[in-house]
């Protein structure tokens, strides 16, 4: 199978499941920004993401698509280690066209993952998973925009999330355009117009998630009730 | 007047395959800032020799940025700190008194060091042999308006095909990976009408022999276009991953 044992075939799934979660990003994204104009709306889409077989068919295709990203990432890192060889220069020079996160995508990945774990727990644990398993009593799965402007009263955590924007920020902006590169939808004049899509894109992606986070704290825990770390 | 400097060495001295090399130091006094790189190592080895020890071996022969032999990773460059020239293109101008010139083999498991400077790099001649040739006979020389081909097209396959196979790519890539030189082969026949015919067998051997070599995975980060000798344009990874994913899928 070419799409496991070919260098641009495995590099081709690095980049239609990494274009499938730009995808997913995208309406997590929009779908956030209706909780800074009403708590209603936001929670009517949660309900929506609750427990139906649809969204669960959604939660699981989506997990597949983090799960193919992650694995193949480290399959190929391992693999360009071994390509590299054992022994390493002794004075290395980044070329000026060189972009820092495209030689620092797995630490990226891997910071992003890291984060991953703890939006999980905050948030995915006391919805989804306790609407199929009750795995957490007492906390209605259905009140989303309780327990976002819960995490986002508090300054930390604001904070914690806005170091996560940032990461995912440098991990798509190389992202993105070498996706269309892999795929082979470039050229010489295509080349500075995907990486200004991209770079547009992604910055409207990663600015909408932390304009959230930023509305929510100061709606609800600087003018609120004060934050409660 | 010549102007001349003092410089520097620290040059990775390996005895073969299987030993454990390491950084020797050596001091150059009154090179002229007008001989080439090369012409500066070759004041070295005579030195060397004259004093009775082994010669520095690296690979080199034209000396006028054609054959791709030479090769040399100096101070964290592929071909040295200028742009666009091979090593033995580049001039003891673009240093000055007293700097210490590193200078290190291609480090990549896919060309392992022979000695000391010098790297096998058969491993470029076998993925030209799975198929970076054209096998039909063309004929004897037509009119030149018999083929009738863009401009565009001829160009853009003239600028892939100034590649000299020295493997600075593969040298610069974090990865070891040889897309560049493997698309750059691929893509000047890809853009000809002679060369179509073959194109889909071509991308999947060559690719395929690549892999099988041990080169890594390409992960864009352009490091190969931008110390290439010969300015070969990542356009070309594109074009070869173009190639190569319409083959498969036809398959």
């Amino acid at each position: 199978m070419w799409l496991t044992n070919s260098s641009i075939g495995r590099k081709v799934v690095m980049s239609i499941s990494g274009l499938f979660l730009v995808l997913f990003l995208t309406f997590h994204m929009c779908m956030n920004i209706a909780l800074v104009f009403s708590e209603d709306a936001y929670n009517a889409v949660c309900k929506f993401l609750g427990a139906n077989w649809y969204a669960l068919v959604g939660t699981l295709v989506l997990a597949a698509g983090f799960l193919v990203h992650i694995i193949y990432a480290f399959w190929l890192t391992l693999q360009n280690l071994k390509a590299r060889g054992s022994d390493r220069y002794a004075v290395n020079v980044r070329p000026d066209t060189v972009e820092w996160s495209s030689q620092n995508m797995l630490v990226l990945g891997i910071i992003v993952i890291l984060f991953l774990v703890l939006h999980m727990a905050q948030f995915w644990f006391k919805m989804q998973l306790n609407e199929i398993a009750g795995v957490a009593p007492g906390i209605n799965p259905h009140d989303g925009a309780t327990l976002v402007i819960e995490v986002f009263s508090c300054p930390w955590m604001v904070l914690l999330y806005l170091v996560w924007f940032f990461a995912l920020w440098f991990h798509l902006t190389h992202g993105f355009w070498s996706a269309m590169q892999t795929i082979g939808i470039n050229n010489k004049i295509w080349f500075n117009r995907w990486k200004t899509i991209g770079n547009v894109f992604v910055t409207i992606i990663c600015l909408g998630f932390a304009f959230v986070a930023i509305a929510i704290y100061i709606k609800y825990g600087l003018m609120g009730a004060g934050g409660v770390c | 007047m010549d102007k001349t400097i003092d410089i520097t060495l620290k040059i990775w001295r390996q005895h073969d395959r299987k030993a454990k090399g390491a950084f020797e130091t050596y001091n150059l006094k009154g090179i002229s800032t007008d001989s080439s790189f090369l012409e500066m190592l070759d004041v070295l080895n005579e030195q060397l020799i004259n004093e009775g020890k082994e010669p520095v071996v690296f690979d080199h022969d034209c000396r006028e940025g054609i054959c791709g032999m030479c090769s040399l990773y100096i101070n964290g460059h592929p071909h040295g700190p200028d742009t666009a020239v091979t090593t033995c293109q580049l001039h003891m101008r673009k240093f000055h008194n007293g700097d210490v010139i590193t200078i290190e083999p291609w480090r990549s498991a896919g060309f392992p060091v022979i000695r000391d400077l010098m790297v096998d790099r058969t491993a470029f001649d076998q993925i030209i042999q799975a198929g970076g040739y054209i096998s039909v006979n063309c004929g004897g020389a037509q009119d030149a308006n018999a083929v009738r081909i863009p401009k565009k097209d001829a160009d853009e396959a003239m600028d892939s095909a100034s590649c000299i196979g020295c493997g600075a790519c593969v040298a610069a890539c974090k990865n070891g990976s040889a897309m560049l030189f493997v698309s750059a082969k691929v893509s000047q026949f890809a853009l000809l009408p002679q060369g179509r015919v073959e194109a889909a067998r071509r991308a999947r051997a060559m690719v395929a022999k690549m892999d099988e070599l041990g080169f890594g995975n390409c992960t864009n980060t352009g490091a190969c276009a931008a110390e290439c000798p010969k300015s070969v344009s990542l356009s070309n990874i594109a074009r070869l991953n173009r190639e190569f994913i319409k083959a498969k899928l036809k398959d």
